[in-house]
């Protein structure tokens, strides 16, 4: 088995033994959760940093909550603070990070391709991709596959299911890179991916795709979907500009009521979050037992502090078979 | 099964290899039986009497305690399992993962706490199981059952309750089970 | 005038194999005054004479790139005329055009001049092309016969393309009035806008807006349409896709006035070069698919494609360090461009000549009057602007050790196969033994 990658900054990062570390690992993290006083000294003595170019108050904090329980020391670069203006050299920002001795740094920037480059500029640093452009958004694919894999029973039996599983992923695929993630993360551990999108909102080209299908209608696989995986249209992307009006968008691509009663008694939803109720999801759809969006939220933190020790807990390989 | 002292390598991708046994089935059965009366003399009435088996090689060692001390003794001792990898004080010197989430479902505060191993060696692990427990309450005391004691300490930690003491050199590895106690070594594919 | 005032009084070129638009011979090469005087084999050379050795290389007449930013006047960080010439002469040109998409733009007949000025005292012949538009900003005519008067006959909003139809007609008939050549950057703003990379697998993947093919051919065929009813004449920029260069094939074989040229990145790159995200590789047009990059080699082969320019965009580093798609397109190309057409185009050197020299030179038909005398024939009486390649000699490129202010090549590490020994500007040795000179 290949040793746990240097940086995560997509999905294609790890192969299938990979995906399956950080779900097993994340259990741990999970009963670390649980307790009366969640912290464990692990990564003590240890500094992380977050450099959000886009803001995310939600995913940053679910970040440094994660390196906190840790005992990580944490330092936050946030957008508009006078260090991370846009256009200043990203390079020179990092190698002031670099300097200050940084164990590892977690990235969210509006540009797909930001985490990579970062990663080529350092030496002794972890990169976390929190997100770039339309790109990948590896810890949240991880944080679904998880939540999945609780509802399908949890351990071994919840991961053997997902051979075979049929996801459905719904929405504006074209420029999610949540979407990304999750097709690469739910193909890798054997699942049937099906993307539905209106056309404008498929990428140009899904060649290469691990995707078993694709379609325009959402009520056909609603009735098989073991999981729906629901997107939402970024308005601060430019989606709207794709639809001639979100209301045309709903009446075909949102998870209504009506639709909502199509699926399966077991099947479940999904949503990256923010929601945004009335457009990708009805309010009510979004209060049902089978959406787990709030589960997919604290599972993050478990998710997170695994990705975290993994990639820091490897600081040198040829460690003695003795201590 | 291979002590918790490896490398990042998962088990998937080594093997022990053994190359003489010391116990057999029989003598680690007797030995499991002599500790659990030890346990039992000690601490008269086995009243706030806790085991925590260190996973993975202790969890075992610490259920077969647990049934003996039933039958033996007729007490229902509580049985917790203790994964230390968070606490270790060489992380990234020798990258461990967790093998199973920690299960201790009772308030240890009060509690008499034996800790059970399959191998003391270094005294790190116990040392950091010491750190994990003190999450779970304010254990009155803490004692120490090993199936084998194979020397080399590093902290100044001894046990309570042992199998067998066995002097090994430090390159060698001692694989204990409900099969046997074996010294050996470690092959990697 | 011929004389540029700064060479030797005699210079013989000892030892090479003569190649221009005549054919190819073994003969030396006596300069005279910045003037050819003798072409032939065993010259005796004159005593005084400044020798340049010629033995294994092919003399040839200085290439001319219609296609280059040389970025002065406003962004002089990246490069400055001078040093952009120093370039073009490493890289065996005698002649560049600078575009016009310069802070500000070139659309005067002042402007014009300020450039012609500046270029006046470097190295290489520095011709103007001036905008179409005022301001490049594609809504009304520039003032193309006062810049036609200063010495200017090809005319572009390069950077960008004229994106009405209607003010393009114009042009056309305007510039067709004036006798001048119109030059299109072919990108509809409508279906490029946002995009960094070509439209296709390799953006889907990495998550980048793309460019489709699309948005340059509607531009190409819609200026082939204009040219034809005008009865213009047009020569298209950069051409990248294989659907450009079958529109051209197809217009010239109609037997419209169109040339085309093509850049060295878009057939020796393709746009799984940005798998990285490294902003070196971000150009427009954008980088193709191998079957577009096959396609241009194509073009080039039989004559679709009249030259190979370099489109050389200097950008300084601080300005490629930034995200994918926040940098500036360009890439650097005046001291790769031959040498990259020597290694990767299967062709016979009088054909990669042709592409680099005399084709472009008959193209922007530059005014005698000004300078002129590129592209050869290498004769007696013509202006002495000379390149001696050594068609063997291998290099590794180092965008470090570039003259050009700034370093965006995309070749860097790549060993190439061809490179100038010698480069004479009228006469006088730019470039001696691989060094400039000055």
């Amino acid at each position: 088995m290949s040793p746990f990658p240097t940086h995560l900054l997509s999905m294609d990062d790890l192969d299938a033994d990979g995906i399956i570390e950080v779900l097993e690992v994340a259990d741990s993290f999970a009963e670390v959760g649980r307790r009366a006083n969640p912290k464990v000294p692990t990564l003590r003595g240890r500094t992380v940093a977050t450099l959000f170019f886009e803001d995310s108050t939600r995913t940053r904090m679910s970040f440094e909550t994660a390196a906190k329980r840790m005992s990580a020391d944490v330092l936050s670069f946030a957008a508009g603070s006078s260090s991370v203006k846009k256009g200043e050299s990203l390079r020179d920002t990092v190698e002031t990070i670099e300097a200050i001795g940084i164990d590892a740094v977690i990235i969210r920037h509006a540009s797909s391709g930001v985490p990579a480059r970062v990663a080529g500029w350092v030496d002794h640093c972890s990169v976390i991709n929190a997100g770039d452009g339309w790109h990948q958004h590896p810890t949240q694919a991880l944080l679904d596959l998880y939540t999945v894999r609780q509802a399908l029973g949890g351990g071994d039996v919840g991961l053997a299911r997902f051979e075979g599983l049929r996801v459905a992923i719904v929405g504006d695929i074209r420029h999610s890179r949540v979407a990304r993630s999750q097709i690469t993360a739910y193909a890798a551990l054997g699942a049937e991916v099906t993307l539905v999108a209106p056309a404008t909102l498929l990428p140009p080209s899904l060649e290469g795709w691990p995707v078993a299908a694709v379609g325009h209608d959402l009520d056909a696989v609603l009735a098989t979907a073991d999981v729906v995986s629901l997107l939402r249209v970024q308005q601060e992307r430019g989606s709207g500009e794709f639809v001639p009006s979100l209301r045309e968008y709903t009446a075909g691509f949102g998870l209504t009521v009506r639709r909502a009663a199509l699926l399966r008694k077991d099947a479940v939803i999904l949503h990256p979050g923010p929601i945004v109720r009335g457009v990708e999801i009805a309010s009510d759809v979004a209060e049902l037992p089978a959406a787990l969006i709030t589960e997919q939220v604290s599972n993050g933190v478990a998710i997170r502090m695994a990705v975290l020790f993994l990639l820091l807990g490897q600081a040198t390989r040829e460690g003695a078979l003795h201590g | 099964m291979a002590e918790r002292e490896r490398s990042h390598t998962r088990p998937r991708g080594a093997v022990f290899v053994p190359r003489v046994q010391v116990m057999s089935a029989d003598d680690v059965r007797r030995a499991i039986t002599r500790m659990a009366h030890e346990i039992a003399e000690r601490n008269r009435g086995l009243h706030h009497v806790v085991l925590i088996g260190l996973q993975t090689g202790g969890v075992s060692i610490a259920e077969r305690l647990a049934r003996t001390l039933a039958e033996v003794e007729g007490a229902d001792i509580p049985v917790g399992t203790l994964d230390v990898a968070f606490y270790r004080d060489d992380i990234g010197l020798r990258p461990v993962l967790p093998e199973a989430a920690t299960d201790i479902s009772v308030d240890l505060t009060g509690a008499t706490v034996v800790l059970v191993d399959d191998v003391l060696f270094t005294g790190r692990t116990i040392r950091a199981a010491l750190n994990a427990l003190g999450e779970y309450g304010r254990a009155q005391a803490v004692e120490l059952a090993v199936m084998v004691d194979r020397g080399h300490r590093e902290l100044p930690i001894r046990p309570d309750y042992v199998g067998k003491n066995l002097p090994t050199s430090r390159d060698e590895m001692v694989d204990v089970s409900d099969a046997g106690v074996s010294l050996g070594e470690l092959v990697g594919r | 005038m011929a004389d540029s005032g700064s060479g030797p009084a005699v210079l013989m070129i000892r030892g090479g194999t003569v190649i221009d638009a005549t054919g190819e011979r073994t003969a030396d090469v006596l300069v005279r005054q910045g003037r050819v005087e003798a072409v032939d084999a065993d010259l005796a050379t004159p005593r005084g004479a400044t020798v340049l050795e010629a033995d294994g290389c092919v003399v040839v007449p200085g290439l001319v790139d219609l296609h280059t930013h040389l970025r002065q006047p406003g962004r002089e960080e990246s490069e400055t005329v001078e040093t952009g010439a120093r370039a073009a002469s490493l890289g065996g040109f005698t002649a560049v055009v600078a575009m016009p998409n310069t802070e500000p733009a070139i659309d005067s007949a002042e402007a014009v001049r300020n450039v012609l000025e500046l270029g006046a005292k470097t190295t290489a012949e520095v011709a103007v092309a001036g905008a179409i538009t005022v301001g490049r900003n594609g809504e009304r005519l520039a003032p193309l016969g006062e810049m036609a008067e200063a010495g200017v006959t090809l005319f572009t909003d390069d950077g960008a393309g004229v994106q009405s139809a209607g003010l393009m007609r114009r042009a056309f008939e305007y510039a067709g009035g004036l006798g001048v050549t119109l030059a299109q950057h072919c990108e509809d703003g409508s279906l490029a806008g946002g995009g960094a990379m070509h439209e296709g697998a390799w953006s889907s993947r990495l998550g980048i807006p793309g460019m489709p093919a699309e948005a340059e051919e509607v531009m190409v065929a819609r200026d082939i349409a204009l040219a034809r009813a005008t009865r213009g004449r047009i020569h298209f920029l950069h051409l990248s896709t294989a659907g450009s260069v079958d529109l051209v094939r197809r217009a010239k074989s109609d037997g419209l006035a169109v040339t085309a040229e093509a850049a060295p990145h878009h057939f020796t790159l393709t746009d799984a070069c940005t798998a990285g995200y490294d902003p070196v590789f971000r150009v427009n047009p954008p980088l193709r698919p191998q079957a577009d990059v096959d396609a241009v080699k194509a073009g080039l082969a039989d004559g679709t494609i009249d030259a190979i320019a370099t489109d050389h965009a200097p950008h300084a580093p601080e300005l490629k360090d930034l995200p994918f798609d926040q940098a500036p397109p360009g890439m650097l190309g005046l001291q790769t461009a031959l040498s990259l057409a020597l290694t990767e185009l299967d062709m016979p050197i009088q054909r990669i000549l042709a592409l680099l020299s005399w084709q472009p030179a008959a193209i922007v038909r530059l005014d005698p009057a000004h300078g002129g005398g590129q592209g050869g024939p290498i004769e007696p009486g013509s202006v002495a602007n000379l390149c001696v390649i050594d068609p063997v000699a291998t290099w590794t490129v180092d965008p470090a050790a570039l003259a050009s202010r700034s370093r965006n090549s995309p070749f860097g590490g790549r060993t190439l196969r061809g490179r100038v020994r010698h480069t004479v500007f009228r006469g006088e040795p730019v470039v001696v033994d691989t060094e400039v000179q000055r």
